[in-house]
């Protein structure tokens, strides 16, 4: 009888623990996240949300922010598969510091990666090379900060590739850019548009690194981070969260991309 | 030879990018000597600054690194209605604009707010304290569970079950069995967490209103010494920041899984 009540009692407590469990989660993220996130949309609609989206500023805003994010995320995807190939399959001395720097971005705040570049590019730079308030700078300062996404994504993935597959096609007489773009490309694809979106999403969010270095001039370097930080401080909350959504809808979209592209790499997988 | 112009190539990128600019912040910092660096972050309102923001971090870091397992655990171990939508809201801070994030929340606590009663009654979230650990809690969420994540899919239930058939309570099941699996995972998504939560810029910039001496963190010190024309200044303040952030790269590698050095 002792013995059965133990039994019983304890798949219940255990039970209560995951609920607990699954209660205290989602409320953290409610409280954290959808609360605010909620408080945003809510602020945004009404009849103003349309005229403010589309207020000549706001779109220029808008327009700049994918297409230099569209770039970075190209850039990303060549520089970031050729990067992870090298740190993979090439041997030189210092790899290891090389792989380590590859981080970097990720840890250093944002407007110290700004801050840096303008000393580098900016007025007064050692090279003589100034591209401040510029949209080249605004592609550097993205760069910069979206540098480890594709590298990441993609290093895994080559380290599991079995090379018995490229040597056979080799030694049938493939050539190296053939051997490539027919096994290996196919085989790390999921892997770089997981990191090119991620990189992209960074990219049209990103407001640190480039708030020092673009200039912020409208209709030129002004991009919708930086459009929407100047109509708060203006006053003008609704064109501030019209854009906000609009930014938040594209997130959305991409980690819906991302999601996709996981399930692809799985099906591959298996 | 496609092999070196591949290597020589990606290394030249990385030193343009990388390299190159963050030494240069170094040689800035220092180009008129030690002492005039160390005494312009010394002064009142750079150490106020790093003050600040070390104590956000130690706020907010603790409590993503308590939830982030609790959410991770919640996520693989359980199964409940919205669960797909839950692991969507979690990466949602790694693709949401920091700006956005800190429009939300004074959307959310200002003036007309859901919750702007609270400044009413004493509890100012905004322009304080409260707001800024928010902003950096949103921003800094997601590292420690999607560490924890696959570590606890790989390790499955069985030894789980064992330990529980064996008597054992919940807690210790936990204490002895899962946490000891993840506990790198979770040091890993820690020093994250850190990074993010001290080099937080844009969500933090909305809402702490940037009252110099009082809401200003040190990435906010860097950019008003520099827009103040105090490069100097803000030089110094960077390679602090810049040190913090070697620090971390230098632990994540020590924290990191073995397999990628393979």
């Amino acid at each position: 009888m002792a013995a059965d009540a133990v039994v019983l009692e304890r798949p219940r407590t255990a039970v209560s623990g995951a609920a607990l469990g699954k209660g205290v989660a989602t409320g953290y993220l409610s409280l954290v996240v959808l609360l605010p996130l909620a408080a945003l949309v809510w602020s945004a609609r009404g009849g103003d949300f349309w005229d403010q989206a589309t207020r000549p500023e706001a779109v220029a805003a808008l327009k700049l922010t994918l297409a230099v994010a569209a770039v970075c995320a190209l850039v990303n995807a060549v520089a970031g598969t050729a990067i992870a190939w090298t740190l993979v399959r090439d041997r030189f001395p210092g790899k290891g510091i090389v792989d380590a720097l590859i981080d970097l971005p990720f840890a250093l705040p944002t407007i110290v990666a700004g801050l840096t570049l303008l000393a580098l590019y900016g007025p007064g730079g050692p090279f003589g090379i100034n591209v401040a308030f510029t949209r080249t700078a605004l592609l550097l300062a993205l760069l910069f900060v979206t540098l480890p996404f594709v590298v990441r994504a993609v290093q895994p993935v080559l380290l599991e590739l079995d090379t018995e597959m490229e040597e056979a096609a080799a030694s049938l007489g493939a050539r190296p850019l053939a051997v490539f773009r027919r096994i290996v490309f196919p085989n790390l694809l999921p892997a770089i548009l997981s990191g090119v979106a991620l990189a992209f999403a960074r990219a049209v969010g990103e407001f640190g690194a480039v708030v020092l270095i673009s200039g912020n001039l409208p209709f030129k370097t002004e991009v919708a981070s930086v459009y929407i930080f100047g109509q708060l401080q203006s006053g003008n909350e609704s064109g501030a969260a019209a854009v906000s959504v609009l930014l938040l809808a594209i997130s959305l979209a991409v980690l819906l991309a991302i999601g996709a592209f996981r399930r692809w790499r799985t099906r591959h997988d298996g | 030879m496609a092999r070196y112009v591949l290597r020589f190539g990606a290394l030249a990128y990385l030193a343009l990018l990388l390299l190159v600019p963050v030494g240069l912040v170094f040689y800035r910092a220092f180009e008129h000597g030690f002492g005039h660096a160390w005494d312009a972050v010394s002064s009142h309102q750079a150490v106020h600054a790093l003050e600040l923001t070390l104590l956000i971090a130690a706020i907010a870091v603790p409590a993503n690194t308590i939830f982030g397992i609790v959410l991770a655990l919640a996520l693989v171990r359980t199964r409940f209605p919205g669960r797909g939508l839950v692991n969507a809201v979690v990466d949602l801070p790694l693709a949401l604009s920091p700006v956005v994030v800190g429009l939300a929340l004074f959307l959310l606590y200002g003036r007309g707010g859901w919750l702007g009663g609270l400044a009413g009654h004493g509890i100012k979230i905004l322009f304080a304290l409260p707001g800024m650990v928010l902003a950096t809690m949103f921003v800094s969420l997601p590292f420690v569970v999607r560490e924890v994540v696959p570590v606890l899919r790989e390790i499955g239930t069985d030894q789980e079950q064992a330990a529980e058939t064996l008597g054992a309570s919940p807690l210790q099941v936990f204490r002895r069995i899962t946490f000891p699996a993840i506990r790198w995972a979770v040091a890993y998504g820690v020093v994250l967490t850190t990074a993010r939560a001290i080099g937080e810029f844009g969500a933090v910039s909305v809402v702490s209103g940037r009252i110099e001496g009082k809401t200003e963190t040190l990435p906010l010190y860097v950019q008003s010494r520099f827009e103040g024309f105090d490069t100097p200044g803000a030089y110094a303040a960077s390679v602090v920041l810049a040190l913090i952030a070697i620090a971390t790269v230098v632990g994540l590698r020590a924290f990191h899984p073995r397999e990628e050095t393979g």
